[in-house]
């Protein structure tokens, strides 16, 4: 079952479309790669599920459920949005953890806020705030962070501060984990330590959705591989298909160039 | 030795009206403040323009002036209110009008403040579920005021020596008493009004300075 289905989703900025057409579902535990070079329309694509931006066509599926729809304004109430968000979770490119909070805090803040709105809040407060704070450790533990708990955002490296914004994101359980170039901020000898992270999560069947310019990662962990450019989907399948025997001109070029890149930086 | 011990008990007396109209003005005009930055961030176009107009007519504009405005404004225009009578009316007149001057000043640097914490913190609020009143008052506040810390210390320092121009509407403010001796022959309590903003301002240095530590712990 499609955990995720968009259908003909389409965003323009004035004249400028930048999404025209975008078709494409996910299973469970699937991990999808997008990739494609800057400016074709992939960030667009996940802030659009995450509705940091607002489609201008199409629709969104959860769990069968229409979550968004741009020919229905009912299902576009502000007040609903909220609680839609919490399908998808969000690693952004530059970390943005809260600067004043510790790791640990980082991780719980959104969930003890969350949990205030619960109706057995009153009676069981103790409870679960312990809770809260026990699967945010574990989840610190799981991207290797437990000696950091204490520590403040600044005191700690980019590629442990994209770790803590992963576990945050993880914190409240979404449907669907997406990436956006989660490692273009960091230094290279930093990259590795958050793709082991994103693999061992890929390796659990999260299901993930990877924007990014790490080709090799992205054909070593993807289940399925998305290629954009100038706001469509020009390709899609299997790594293999993908990156083996593209079928369009444009994704041929696209690895022509980036391969060339790499063999030059060899 | 006498008279000396009688003008300092004076001053000190009429330092005491500096000293309150400094705190009611900073009570005020903070949050008075952050309300005017709001309504100049609006998406509201009218209530944006109005906001940024009175901004600038009281950023434009003496605070001597605005003082007299407010003192003798509802009297000249024969409006139905009028300060009460007497040392009370023209204390509340001078806290109403340096309440609105700071507020609007205030209102500019928490704009600003607002404006310069990056996006990326609301939107990183916004895909965690948070409402957008959680974003402000958990997220974004206390960068802010980081932030803001050293332009505020400097409106606060300010304001303490602007307290004088009360005596404009006739408050019976620290310098104004002095005065009163240098107008008899009597000069060196004019120079003593100077050492009373020097304590004031030193102790508000050292809070600062303090509060500034404390928000050490974290960078923005």
């Amino acid at each position: 079952m499609a955990v995720l289905e968009v259908k003909n989703m389409g965003k323009s900025y004035g004249t400028l479309e930048v999404l025209q057409k975008i078709d494409f579902s996910l299973e469970k535990g699937e991990s999808l790669a997008i990739i494609g070079s800057s400016g074709s329309g992939k960030t667009t694509l996940l802030r659009c599920l995450n509705f940091l931006e607002k489609p201008d066509k199409g629709s969104i599926m959860v769990n069968n459920e229409v979550i968004f729809d741009a020919l229905d304004p009912t299902t576009q109430r502000e007040s609903e949005v909220r609680k839609k968000r919490l399908h998808f979770g969000l690693v952004f490119q530059n970390f943005n953890l809260f600067p004043q909070y510790t790791v640990l805090k980082n991780v719980t803040l959104a969930a003890e806020l969350l949990a205030k709105e619960r109706s057995d809040y009153k009676q069981g407060k103790k409870a679960i705030m312990n809770e809260i704070e026990d699967r945010a450790k574990r989840l610190l533990a799981q991207v290797g962070l437990s000696d950091k708990l204490d520590n403040y955002p600044h005191m700690i490296s980019g590629g442990q501060q994209q770790r803590v914004a992963i576990a945050r994101a993880l914190a409240l359980e979404p449907d669907i984990l997406c990436f956006d170039e989660p490692t273009s901020a960091l230094d290279p000898e930093l990259t590795g330590e958050v793709l082991k992270v994103i693999r061992n999560l890929a390796d659990e069947n999260t299901t993930m959705i990877i924007v990014t310019h790490e080709m090799d990662f992205a054909r070593d962990v993807a289940d399925r591989v998305i290629f954009m450019d100038e706001g469509v989907i020009v390709e899609q399948g299997s790594p293999q298909e993908v990156f083996d025997n593209p079928r369009e001109e444009r994704t041929k070029q696209f690895l022509y160039r980036y391969k060339k890149d790499k063999d030059h930086s060899l | 030795m006498d008279q000396v011990f009688v003008i300092v008990n004076r001053l000190s007396e009429s330092f005491l009206l500096n000293c309150r109209l400094f705190a009611l003005t900073l009570l005020f005009s903070l949050p008075l403040g952050l309300l005017i930055s709001f309504g100049s961030m609006s998406r509201f176009y009218p209530l944006r323009w109005l906001m940024r107009t009175l901004v600038w007519v009281v950023r434009g504009s003496p605070l001597m002036l605005q003082l007299m405005i407010i003192f003798y404004g509802p009297g000249l225009l024969s409006l139905s209110y009028t300060w009460p009578a007497g040392d009370t009316g023209r204390f509340v007149a001078a806290t109403v009008a340096f309440v609105i001057n700071y507020a609007c000043y205030f209102s500019e640097i928490f704009r600003g403040g607002i404006e310069s914490i990056p996006r990326g913190q609301y939107e990183a609020g916004l895909v965690l579920g948070m409402t957008k009143s959680q974003i402000f008052f958990k997220v974004t506040l206390l960068q802010v005021i980081k932030r803001i810390l050293p332009p505020v210390g400097n409106e606060v320092i300010t304001l303490v020596k602007d307290t004088s121009l009360a005596r404009i509407i006739a408050n019976k403010e620290i310098i104004m008493m002095a005065g009163e001796y240098s107008s008899k022959g009597l000069i060196w309590p004019l120079f003593a009004t100077g050492i009373y903003f020097l304590v004031f301002v030193g102790v508000l240095t050292i809070m600062l300075d303090w509060l500034e530590k404390k928000l050490g712990y974290f960078r923005t």
